[in-house]
């Protein structure tokens, strides 16, 4: 959900942007985070953790915990909380540890 | 390889202020963060800041930091290198860095580690499920990007952060359902306090969460009253529908570096987690390796700067930099940490402080000595 009034702060959002996130087609803008785009459109669970198989998001927001793994145009543990959106990037909920193919 | 006088790991307050004042010495500094921009956590910080003018107390948080970044660029002296992460040190003095997939090294003669602090998190059932979250990692979702994570939100711990990002959520147009505080009293100042007050939040002291539920997202929480032991008390169990639970219950100075460079590491409580000893020019244990802002100790924006400036100083000192006023400089900075820190406010500070400030390298050596056995398990 997007903020649109805010008594202190104006957003300066970036070019509208498209990119999919497990196939589906979804709007972003440029110079957010894959994750900020993905909490505009309500998505908020990034991976499957590796042995319980239960859903994870976000926590830190920094970089710091992993808890954000995702796929990003084919390549495994990418922390979105800090990783840009980008036009037409393919975003996808990673299970398992990934795998990095060559 | 990138030789360097200074390499600052992390653009904080801390990192910032610390590679101004060593410039201003003309000496040559290069910042990394791992962000793609400046600032740390002050970016998000929207309200007006408490402490004295000097300080630029009564400025907020986001404006402290665009005027620090701006200086930065400005002094020609100061390379930036942002979202380039340091990735560890190595025994010959070189930094690693990722930056754009590629692998980095620096060669730097000092070393300042500004990396600031991670918030902790709290075990209880289902803490793991999306819609939990620290405080901080919600304020930069609301306040950098303009995104609402959820529509109602349940706040764990009343300190300043816990308080004031319940205050700028309910800007941002959430409901915040209640603020759930452990201890007997909040720690917040009343000033940020009154405000959630007034709009209607309540404030559950002597509470904790006993556990979040939800299929595969948070739906709900339930926190529970403690007794003067801190112990449950069944029966007082209260549900609360909510979609987001924000955990605010301190943060853990981010050390990983430090415990690699093999600095002497102590576990200070006042601190929030391990610290490494320093002297007092902010020097750790590894001869070159300074340490200034909250990865030292978890303290505030004010002391992080004031820390910064200091470290930078020494440091650009130590490479035989040095100017007229060098000195009264040194003592004005070490003076307003000192009023900083004084007072009640800063009694926490002051003893988690005594337990790492060591005044001579022969103290530093023998407290290395008594902490090897805990360094060598790393
Ligand atoms: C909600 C909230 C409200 C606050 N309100 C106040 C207030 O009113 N008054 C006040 O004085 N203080 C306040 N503070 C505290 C203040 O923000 C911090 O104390 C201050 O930002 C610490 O500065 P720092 O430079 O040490 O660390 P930080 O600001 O945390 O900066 C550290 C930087 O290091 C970078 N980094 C970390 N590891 C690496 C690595 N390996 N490689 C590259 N870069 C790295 C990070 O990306 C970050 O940018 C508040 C904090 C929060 C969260
Ligand atoms: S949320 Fe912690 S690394 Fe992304």
């Amino acid at each position: 959900m997007r903020i649109t009034e805010h008594p202190i702060l104006d957003f300066a959002r970036g070019k509208k942007i498209k990119f999919t996130y497990n196939g589906q087609e979804l709007e972003g803008f440029e110079g957010e985070t894959i994750a900020a785009a993905l909490h505009a459109n309500g998505v908020r669970t990034m991976r499957e953790s590796i042995h319980l198989h239960r859903p994870r998001g976000l926590f830190c927001n920094i970089g710091n915990c992993s808890s954000c793994l995702m796929i990003v145009n084919g390549k495994p543990n990418v922390r979105v909380c800090v990783e840009k959106l980008q036009e037409g990037m393919i975003v996808m909920t990673q299970k398992g540890k990934g795998e990095l193919k060559c | 390889m990138l030789a360097c006088e200074i390499c600052v790991i992390g653009g904080g307050p801390a990192g910032l202020t610390a590679a101004l004042h060593a410039a201003s010495l003309g000496a040559s500094a290069v910042i990394i963060d791992r962000n793609d921009y400046l600032g740390g956590q002050l970016i998000k910080q929207t309200h007006r800041f408490f402490g004295s003018k000097e300080q630029k107390a009564s400025e907020r948080g986001i404006s402290i930091s665009r005027e620090l970044s701006l200086a930065v660029e400005k002094e020609k002296n100061i390379k930036v290198l942002t979202a380039a992460t340091a990735l560890g040190y190595y025994k010959d003095g070189v930094v690693t860095v990722e930056k754009d997939e590629r692998f980095l090294k620096i060669k730097p003669q000092k070393i300042i580690v500004a990396t600031g602090g991670a918030e902790k998190t709290l075990p209880f059932p289902n803490n793991d499920l999306p819609g939990v979250y620290g405080a901080g990692a919600v304020q930069t979702l609301v306040n950098v990007y303009g995104v609402k994570p959820g529509r109602r939100v349940l706040m764990v711990g009343a300190g300043n952060i816990g308080v004031i990002v319940s205050y700028q959520l309910l800007q941002a147009g959430m409901e915040v359902a209640g603020i759930v505080e452990a201890a007997p009293r909040i720690g917040a100042y009343w000033v940020h306090a009154a405000k959630v007050v007034r709009a209607g939040v309540p404030i559950y002291t002597r509470h904790t969460i006993k556990g979040a539920w939800g299929k595969k997202e948070v739906e709900g929480a339930t926190i529970v009253e403690l007794d003067e032991q801190w112990k449950p008390i069944p029966g007082t169990e209260k549900d609360f529908a909510v979609d987001v639970i924000c955990l605010s219950v301190g943060l853990n100075p981010l050390t990983e570096i430090l415990w690699q460079a093999g600095c002497a590491m102590k576990y200070v409580p006042e601190l929030s987690g391990y610290v490494p000893l320093r002297n007092e020019y902010l020097e750790t244990s590894v001869p070159g390796i300074y340490v200034a802002g909250d990865a030292g100790g978890i303290e505030e924006a004010s002391a992080a700067m004031m820390e910064g400036a200091l470290a930078g100083l020494n440091a650009a000192r130590a490479l035989g930099y040095s100017a007229p006023d060098f000195n009264s400089r040194r003592a004005n900075i070490l003076r307003e940490l000192e009023s900083l820190r004084s007072g009640p406010v800063g009694e926490k500070i002051r003893k988690g402080l005594e337990k790492v400030t060591l005044t001579e390298r022969r103290e530093m050596r023998s407290g290395l000595s008594n902490l090897s056995l805990l360094t060598s398990n790393f």
